[in-house]
């Protein structure tokens, strides 16, 4: 079945079409790659399914539901939890507050005046679980904002994860990263699709990333959807050698 | 981690101890009970205030007129209802909380700047009310005509009327009680949204959280504890004023949540205490005494951006 069904959407800014036209199913379990130029629309395509802005036409739905017209929250409320190109954290929180909060509010505690003990310790196994998984247990008590960007960006990633998506929206997890950092969240995130078998998709620059991930990459070109394939598919595939991978090499 | 609890809980101990105490050691400084008792409502309101200013991160610029609902409820209830203490404050509390929770359903969509303007003219909406409407409010010349009453506890009754000493403790009680539900409420999950929703909207957004609907419950608090607070103000001055709703009460309130530190939760009492004892002793030196609080109020803000409560903090660290 597929986790996220995406029919012919269209977003326009004036007279700017963005994402023109562009359908894509994810199925379950699935590690999916958007690539593209830089403003081939690939970031608002991540706006549309994530709820931050409605499409001028064509529909989204997700686990079989109807999103299209759906807030962020919830959308989140149902299992998506996405990730920013430039990390959006709690910068004066420590590691094990941030994770806390999403986790609370998965918990459906976010309304409550009180938690009470048991509560209290399920939550804190729960988080302690999440950092465990990213790597992060040994940095709990530092401020997330005085973390390295590497680590930064797996603490969001723990946040995303602590929602228990069924859908997680990367986008450009490894932007502005060196080779050390980029090796560690390409293996987290192998981590998250090959073992823990979340479904994911991501938004990335640095090939030897999207070749060593995806089950399948789609290119994004000028807003149109140019190609969709398997790694090799992709590599082989003209259209996208011209409008892509050709000026790279 | 453990000396930084101990540490919080001695400082949090010489509050209440010097709270406590205030009647016995204000007078050989030089104070006088209501003083202590203005300081303690007026830190309330600053404390009130900063429950969404320092904790939500949304800056209120009329949050006065909660304030001055709370006393005029209050007054209105002693004077044509009932007379009964806890029933007036009650009514304050109510009247300025149901008000917030009102308008706050047509403020919380705005951010910034717009927040702050669209609740300084909603604040002199009733500003004018108050000032216009003379059969109810008194007009310009305030709400007179009504005092706190004793109250009645079968055994015993309080004389919070004739004895500055016991209305002290009266107020302070109600300090406590509301400070003690501010605390409780931040420390909960859904203080932590607050704070989330200060530290990254949209990272709370993308977390689950209807943010405007967050934003919604804390501003409607704050005009819970803000009415509270008036009603209180209301019995120490057993008269209110159409100025306690006036934008420029709202920005005495922010004044002393950003002098004493808006981060932190007691900063605004500091604040308060410094802008009160301040005006109290400068007001009989000079009428000018506001150009001195405001240079104080520069100074801090530009050599202590965390208030006077951080920059001690700092010192101590």
């Amino acid at each position: 079945m597929n986790v996220l069904e995406i029919n012919n959407v269209t977003k326009r800014f004036g007279n700017l079409v963005a994402v023109r036209d562009v359908s894509l199913n994810v199925a379950r379990g699935e590690l999916c790659a958007i690539i593209g130029p830089n403003g081939a629309g690939k970031t608002t395509f991540f706006n549309l399914i994530s709820g931050y802005f409605p499409p001028t036409s064509g529909s989204i739905s997700f686990d079989g539901q109807d999103i299209t017209r759906l807030a962020t929250h919830e959308r989140v409320k149902r299992g998506m939890a996405r990730t920013f190109q430039i990390t959006e954290i709690f910068p004066e929180l420590n590691v094990f507050e941030n994770v806390r909060i999403a986790a609370e509010v998965a918990g459906g505690y976010r309304l409550r005046p009180w938690i009470n003990r048991a509560e209290a310790a399920k939550i804190h196994q729960h988080v302690e679980d999440t950092l465990k998984l990213v790597g992060l247990e040994t940095k709990t008590n530092r401020l997330v904002g005085e973390l390295s960007h590497g680590d930064q960006r797996a603490a969001e990633i723990a946040m995303a994860l602590s929602l228990k998506p069924h859908l997680l929206l990367l986008d450009e997890p490894t932007a502005g990263m060196g080779d050390q950092e980029t090796y560690q969240i390409t293996q987290l995130i192998r981590r998250l699709h090959r073992d823990s078998n979340y479904t994911i998709v991501l938004i990335e620059h640095d090939m030897r990333v999207v070749f060593h991930l995806a089950d399948r990459i789609c290119v994004l070109d000028q807003g149109r959807m140019l190609a969709q394939g398997t790694p090799k598919e992709i590599a082989a595939n003209e259209a996208v050698q011209a409008a892509y991978l050709g000026t790279a090499a | 981690m453990k000396a930084e609890h101990t540490r919080k809980l001695i400082v949090l101990a010489a509050i209440w101890v010097a709270l406590l105490l205030a009647p016995y050691w204000m007078a050989p400084l030089g104070g006088y009970t209501a003083l202590a008792t203005r300081v303690l409502v007026l830190g309330l309101a600053a404390m009130s205030l900063n429950f969404l200013l320092g904790f939500t991160g949304v800056l209120s610029f009329g949050h006065a007129a909660y304030f001055g609902l709370g006393a005029y409820g209050a007054g209105l209830t002693l004077k044509f209802l009932a007379l009964s203490t806890p029933l007036a404050l009650v009514a304050g509390m109510l009247l300025g909380g149901l008000c917030g929770a009102i308008l706050g359903l047509l403020i919380v969509r705005r951010r910034g700047v717009y927040f702050a303007m669209v609740t300084i003219a909603f604040g002199q909406v009733f500003y004018y009310i108050a000032f216009q409407w003379s059969s109810l409010t008194g007009g310009d010349d305030g709400l007179r005509g009504f005092s706190r009453q004793p109250i009645d506890f079968g055994a015993f009754k309080l004389d919070i009327l004739s004895s500055a000493n016991s209305f002290y403790y009266f107020v302070l009680f109600c300090f406590a009680l509301a400070v003690g539900v501010m605390g409780f409420i931040l420390r909960s999950p859904f203080g932590r949204t607050m704070i989330a929703i200060r530290e990254n909207e949209r990272r709370s957004r993308f977390l689950g959280i209807p943010v405007e609907r967050h934003i919604w419950i804390a501003f409607t608090l704050s005009c819970f504890f803000m009415g509270f607070a008036g009603a209180l103000y209301a019995l120490v001055n057993n008269f209110a004023d159409p100025r306690g709703l006036h934008y420029s009460q709202s920005g005495d309130f922010v004044m002393m949540a950003v002098m004493g530190g808006m981060r932190s939760f007691w900063g605004p009492l500091l604040g308060a205490t410094v802008f009160v004892v301040l005006q109290d002793y400068l007001s009989s030196v000079t009428v000018n005494w506001m150009s001195f609080v405001g240079l104080l109020f520069v100074l801090v803000v530009l050599f202590f951006p965390r208030g006077l409560l951080g920059f001690f903090q700092r010192s101590k660290a």
